[in-house]
């Protein structure tokens, strides 16, 4: 359902929930997902329900997720770059009282 | 702490040119912009999209190419990656880039942060898959990304130019969903006349409409009652049209309303803000060249009113030189050209704000609609949160939490407000809008404590 | 002229202190009209950080101590009734409070403060006890090193002010009030045995009047012949995205909401009657949240504001009646929150008898005048 305009091109990878997603340079986090045909993204915090990306211009905070453990970050306004690991982000955030 | 003569906030069109021409005139000036590369959305990836690309997305985003270009070859600092997040009276600008927070202190502001779109809250609207139409075109610019099979809905020029740059990627749309009211098509006949004096819109818009309805994309006019089915992505598209009901099938539905200024930091800044009628938004109250309210404080591009990227861009390179002006300094001559070329391109504004003017149903969403994507609250709430006398939507931002997400009411404001001025019989521009407090944008909180407040000597 | 617009009595302030005593008021049987400003002014409610605070209140004061301690007393009651009355919860929770010290001189202060304050309310007790940082841990976990102890105190709860406030109105409506909007009153009058106050829309007509609005009180007050001595003072909070939950009770530095929002503040600043917040003392507030949980370093801060406390030269509320103009009240204070519970139930009822009780008369502006009331 997802198609890239040029057929080839440099990749690099990274992860979503384990799941290893490809990317090219010049990919936002949101944008890798998206063509890997990922767009649940999150639950909301206050139903529960899912959400995915929205407007892709950083506006609407939609598309939150867990970037290597640092949580709601925008998946549309972050670079994907080779090993992230990115998780679905899981209603509130969970603080370790240390 | 670092100062400059003229900080550009934005590096669209507007920005861009803004800061190029001001930087020539010989002001020390700095744009700050928060995507990785200049052109703001319209022009988004410019500099790096290939060949295969720009042809897909066409001669009016390959314009870009030059501004972008332009403004890299003039002596203006730019800061990618700069998130503003507070602006004080005195024009200080906190901003974080690269985990941490700075300030710069500016004798004047160009605020250059354009447009977003309009919000079209209906049911399933915050289900996964279903995007803003901007959202697919910015996929396309910035990563080649098409996406297959997609429904377009809505009413506008950016949803003919996002399924006609589909249709040349090789993946029309299934479907145009318009809801542009069929009376709206007579009532813009009036303004057909004015519209023909600015070059070439109405041809190329029409070329537009041809290319997609040859490649066979359905196209529903006067669409009502539309609303999205799926469980945890939205998976159909249901709406009523010419008294039939329609239902499509689709994974990616793209929602379109038309545009309207950005009004975040116009709003921190506690600039004046009149409704306009015509084109059915907020804008900052600005003179012709941008000046705001504000002491030092100006709007250039969508942000001040929308007129599309060749006005943004002109209007950009108008601030400059009306700035340039005061100080006794500039191009008298060529300020002038700029003001009516940009007079001539916005002939066309009231055939498309009078087409395109949002349907009724579009800003007055269903009681069991969410409005507020952040906190859920629906347009129900919004309505008895009025009934119990809310004068504003400060108090119901209050009562309900609506605009108090992560967004900070970006997406719901102007609906928010439409919905409240319905409600009490007055316009928008009575009933107000949010009020917009810093961080502009969430910023951690160990950021936040790092973030130490320099009162060394100036170091620029 | 409509019958919308004469009332037993006009209240003047649509925040926390008006709403609240409207309530009262209404409970009480009477016909209430609150007059309140429009969607934008300088709404201290708003800016409320929602505690229910008893420690370190009315040192200075015991009156203003006993008369916390009172309304704390009440707020169980009074936030159950104002659920059945309203159809909204104002979040309300008392599992005591506490506040950190962060030195050893700061325990010293406190400790002093606890032993002043210990006999402030008689057989009922101060309920405020100190705890060393062993203590602390258990009751709190997630503490930064600089804590070296604190103050707990049994009577503090917290609440959520936005939904106090939604909760006072919808609770108004219900028993027949009426909420007046953009009609902030410019003049207040004698007519005939009542009052007349007058606002850009309409003319408003009471037996009596109470003068709720805040600083908006230093322009009405004079009117009536009441001299009420108020100054601004910004208090800054900032509020973090939503936290699985953290803090187990409020501080006085910090505290958690139901949503999983962590809201932190304790900022004074003499700065008029701005409402900008400055980053500056953003940075300081966060520097010190953090030195408290260090954990909340990974927070994001979403949102920001900046609201006016109403001080008095005391910091203890005024509640003066008119000699002069019976029937007119004017109510001055900071603490809209902690103090609700006591205005809705203890005060509304004395301003529906038409006189405040004898020993209120210690709240009297009077204390500043070298006179008596």
């Amino acid at each position: 359902m997802v198609r890239r305009i040029e057929p080839d091109g440099e990749t690099f990878e990274f992860t979503f929930e384990g799941r290893t997603i490809v990317a090219r340079p010049g990919d936002s986090i949101a944008a890798a997902l998206t063509a890997a045909g990922i767009v649940n993204l999150r639950d909301s915090v206050v139903s529960g329900r899912p959400r995915g990306v929205f407007c892709m211009m950083g506006s609407c905070f939609d598309c939150l997720v867990e970037i290597d453990g640092v949580p709601n970050r925008q998946a549309c306004m972050t670079a994907a770059a080779s090993g992230l690991e990115v998780r679905r982000q899981r209603g509130g955030v969970e603080v370790q009282a240390s | 702490m670092k100062s400059c003569d003229i900080a550009v906030i934005g590096a669209g069109p507007a920005g861009l040119a803004a800061a190029t021409r001001a930087a020539d005139l010989g002001y020390d000036t700095v744009l700050l912009d928060e995507q990785p590369s200049p052109g703001g959305q319209i022009y988004r990836a410019v500099e790096t999209a290939d060949h295969a690309r720009t042809e897909v997305m066409g001669a009016d985003y390959a314009r870009g190419r030059a501004i972008v270009d332009a403004f890299r070859a003039s002596g203006a600092a730019y800061m990618d990656g700069a998130l503003v997040w507070n602006i004080s009276t005195d024009r200080v600008i906190d901003f974080s880039r690269g985990g941490a927070s700075s300030q710069l202190s500016a004798k004047r502001i160009i605020v250059a942060t354009g447009a977003v779109e309009r919000p079209w809250p209906l049911p399933g609207w915050t289900l996964p898959g279903v995007t803003t139409a901007g959202a697919l075109q910015i996929l396309m610019k910035a990563s080649g990304i098409v996406q297959e099979d997609a429904v377009l809905a809505g009413s506008g020029p950016l949803l003919w130019l996002v399924a006609a740059q589909l249709v040349d990627a090789g993946a029309p749309p299934r479907a145009v969903v318009e809801t542009t009211p069929r009376a709206h098509y007579r009532a813009a006949l009036a303004q057909l006349p004015a519209a023909l004096r600015a070059p070439g819109y109405l041809a190329k818009g029409w070329r537009m409409m041809r290319k997609v309805k040859r490649a066979g994309v359905r196209h529903f006019a006067g669409a009502e009652n539309i609303a999205i089915e799926g469980a945890d992505a939205a998976s159909a598209i249901r709406f009523t049209a010419k008294g039939a009901s329609e239902r499509i099938e689709a994974s990616s539905i793209a929602l379109h309303q038309g545009v309207v200024p950005n009004q975040q930091i116009t709003r921190l800044l506690r600039c004046d803000h009149a409704w306009d009628a015509a084109q059915q938004c907020f804008r900052p109250v600005t003179d012709e060249d941008g000046q705001s309210s504000v002491q030092e404080v100006y709007v250039a591009g969508d942000g001040a009113g929308i007129g599309g990227a060749l006005s943004a861009a002109l209007h950009g390179e108008i601030t400059a030189l009306a700035i340039a002006a005061r100080d006794g300094r500039g191009d008298p001559a060529r300020l002038k050209s700029l003001r009516a070329e940009r007079a001539r391109d916005a002939a066309v504004r009231p055939f498309l704000e009078t087409l395109y003017a949002p349907a009724p149903h579009v800003t007055a969403p269903a009681d069991d609609t969410i409005v507020c994507r952040c906190e859920e609250v629906t347009a129900g709430a919004i309505r008895e949160a009025v009934n119990l006398g809310a004068p504003g939507p400060n108090q119901v931002k209050s009562f309900l939490r609506a605009g108090m997400g992560p967004c900070q009411g970006r997406v719901c404001g102007p609906v928010v407000s439409a919905i409240i001025a319905e409600r009490r019989g007055e316009t928008p521009g009575a009933t107000g809008y949010y009020r917009i407090r810093p961080p502009l944008k969430p910023i951690p909180l160990s950021e936040l404590a790092q973030f130490t407040i320099p009162d060394a000597p100036e170091d620029r | 002229m409509s019958a919308g617009t004469t009332a037993d009595t006009l209240v003047i302030g649509g925040g926390l202190v008006g709403a609240a005593v409207a309530w009262g008021l209404a409970r009480q049987g009477e016909k209430v009209i609150l007059i309140d400003e429009g969607d934008v002014a300088l709404r201290a409610s708003r800016g409320n950080f929602g505690l229910v605070w008893v420690q370190s209140k009315g040192s200075g004061m015991h009156d203003y101590a006993r008369w916390t301690r009172r309304s704390a007393d009440l707020w169980p009651d009074f936030a159950g009734q104002l659920a059945e009355d309203s159809g909204v919860s104002p979040d309300y929770h008392k599992p005591g409070g506490l506040h950190f010290c962060l030195s050893e001189e700061e325990m010293d202060e406190v400790r002093a403060l606890n032993d002043r304050m210990h006999n402030v309310n008689g057989a009922l007790g101060y309920g405020a006890e100190m705890l060393d940082r062993k203590q602390l841990d258990e009751l709190m976990p997630g503490l930064g090193p600089d804590v070296v102890g604190g103050s707990y105190g049994k009577h503090d709860g917290h609440a959520n002010p936005l939904l106090l406030l939604r909760g006072l109105h919808a609770a108004l409506a219900r028993r027949g009030g009426r909420y007046a909007s953009d009609a902030r009153a410019e003049t207040i009058e004698p007519d005939g045995t009542g009052y007349r106050v007058t606002t850009p829309k309409d003319v408003f007509r009471g037996a009596k009047v109470v003068l709720a609005a805040g600083h908006g009180n230093s322009a009405l007050a004079p009117q009536l012949d009441l001299d009420i001595p108020l100054r601004p003072e910004k208090g800054q909070i900032l509020v973090t995205e939503r936290a699985a939950p953290l803090l187990t009770m409020p501080t006085h530095l910090l505290r958690q909401t139901d949503e999983g929002t962590i809201m932190m503040g304790d900022s004074h600043e003499d700065t008029g009657y701005s409402t900008r917040s400055g980053s500056p003392v953003m940075s300081q507030i966060a520097r010190n949240a953090i030195r408290c949980f260090p954990a909340l370093a990974n927070l994001r801060l979403v949102r920001s504001w900046a609201a006016v406390r109403i001080l008095t030269p005391d910091g203890a509320p005024i509640y003066q009646q008119s000699d002069a103009h019976p029937g007119v009240f004017s109510l001055n204070c900071h603490s809209g929150v902690t103090l609700a519970g006591a205005h809705a139930l203890a005060l509304a009822p004395m301003i529906a008898a038409g006189a405040l009780a004898p020993e209120m008369a210690a709240f009297s502006a009077g204390r500043f005048h070298g006179q008596t009331h």
